[in-house]
């Protein structure tokens, strides 16, 4: 258990503004409580990026693949849930074919502050190490501070043509 | 019931320079039909195709996408189709080969031989989806399918072709890949 320290919230319009700013085109998503509110309520609303809701998350997948041959970025947003549902898929495009997959993850049910590889919740628990074994780099954001990984992180990603993934650890809020 | 080789062929005789979305027997035998660089293998996760299909014609709303599915593939990503209703993309147009078979996987049958794609693809929010079972009505339909409004869809009742195994290794490569990519970015 770690000790409670205080943390500017984490506000989703810092989130926004970093995925703006790696110049997101798309945002693909299946809805994820954890991030309901705080980003995908606002986005929804959000005349610059495109929002694509699809029904299940590997069609996010095969989306961006298709999207970043045309040029086009895309952010993949889900909870962790559609994370281990689309498995089979971010194994071909992000891991076999090293594609720029940018996957925003809400970590539903992570207790504040314990880290996602000591929650109680299983499926919470395995999703770092799940990204380790795949090879995939991964950023936790936690607090508002965090914000700031997003951006060079996709540029990255699309340079690279490599997948990352955003562990989003606490409910963004919406101001 | 119609030869899918014979079907690739018709097509094939009007395709310019639209981008093809192929998927497992759709693919084997399209890229028998006509290998080209704008030519794209949806890759690794069975049932995919749409979906990366529709990410091109939203990337590249100035060209036409045609989808090669298979409908054991369409039934493993049926949302799909839910999906491409409420995007809407004018440039859209996709092909189910229906042969009530997991032809690539062994000829097992797909859980209902019967059932209706094109009311399931009606339904979801594609209205200009029809049923097609005899050679020259699809011979006929191809321009269209190659240049009318969007989205389309055709579920292309055909005949069981070769099982598998097949090959995959050169439709997925990094070259065919990187060929593509060029393809596209000049033109």
């Amino acid at each position: 258990m770690q000790a409670d320290t205080p943390q500017a919230p984490l506000q989703g319009a810092s989130i926004i503004a970093a995925v703006k700013q790696a110049g997101v085109d798309y945002i693909l998503s299946v809805p994820d409580l954890h991030t309901s509110n705080g980003l995908l309520k606002p986005i929804a609303q959000d005349k610059e990026l495109t929002l694509i809701r699809t029904c299940k998350e590997d069609e996010t997948l095969g989306l961006a693949a298709g999207l970043s041959y045309g040029n086009k970025r895309a952010l993949i947003l889900i909870q962790w849930t559609g994370f281990l549902y689309a498995m089979n898929a971010i194994r071909a495009m992000a891991c076999d074919q090293s594609m720029p997959m940018c996957m925003m993850i809400g970590l539903l049910g992570k207790e504040p502050d314990v880290p996602s590889r000591q929650s109680a919740r299983f499926g919470v628990r395995v999703v770092e190490p799940i990204l380790d074994v795949m090879g995939i780099a991964y950023h936790r954001i936690s607090e508002d501070a965090d914000a700031a990984l997003i951006a060079p992180a996709i540029e990255q990603a699309y340079a690279q043509s490599k997948p990352i993934a955003f562990l989003i650890e606490r409910r963004p809020v919406h101001a | 019931m119609i030869d899918r080789k014979q079907a690739w062929a018709a097509l094939a005789r009007h395709i310019m320079d639209e981008i093809v979305v192929a998927t497992y027997s759709s693919a084997t035998d399209w890229i028998a039909t006509v290998d080209r660089p704008l030519n794209y293998f949806a890759f690794g996760a069975m049932g995919l195709a749409s979906s990366h299909a529709l990410g091109l014609a939203l990337a590249r709303p100035d060209k036409r996408v045609l989808v090669l599915d298979g409908d054991g593939s369409l039934l493993m990503n049926l949302g799909t189709l839910v999906t491409i209703g409420a995007v809407a993309p004018k440039n859209f147009t996709h092909i189910v080969g229906h042969n009530g078979s997991y032809e690539a996987n062994g000829g097992h049958p797909i859980p209902n031989r019967q059932t209706d794609f094109a009311g399931i693809a009606r339904s979801s929010g594609i209205a200009k989806a029809q049923r097609i079972d005899q050679l020259a009505d699809f011979e006929r339909a191809i321009p269209g399918l190659l240049k009318d409004e969007g989205p389309l869809f055709v579920d292309l009742m055909i005949e069981q072709g070769e099982l598998g195994p097949r090959s995959y290794k050169d439709m997925y490569s990094r070259t065919r890949r990187e060929a593509f990519r060029q393809a596209l970015q000049a033109g």
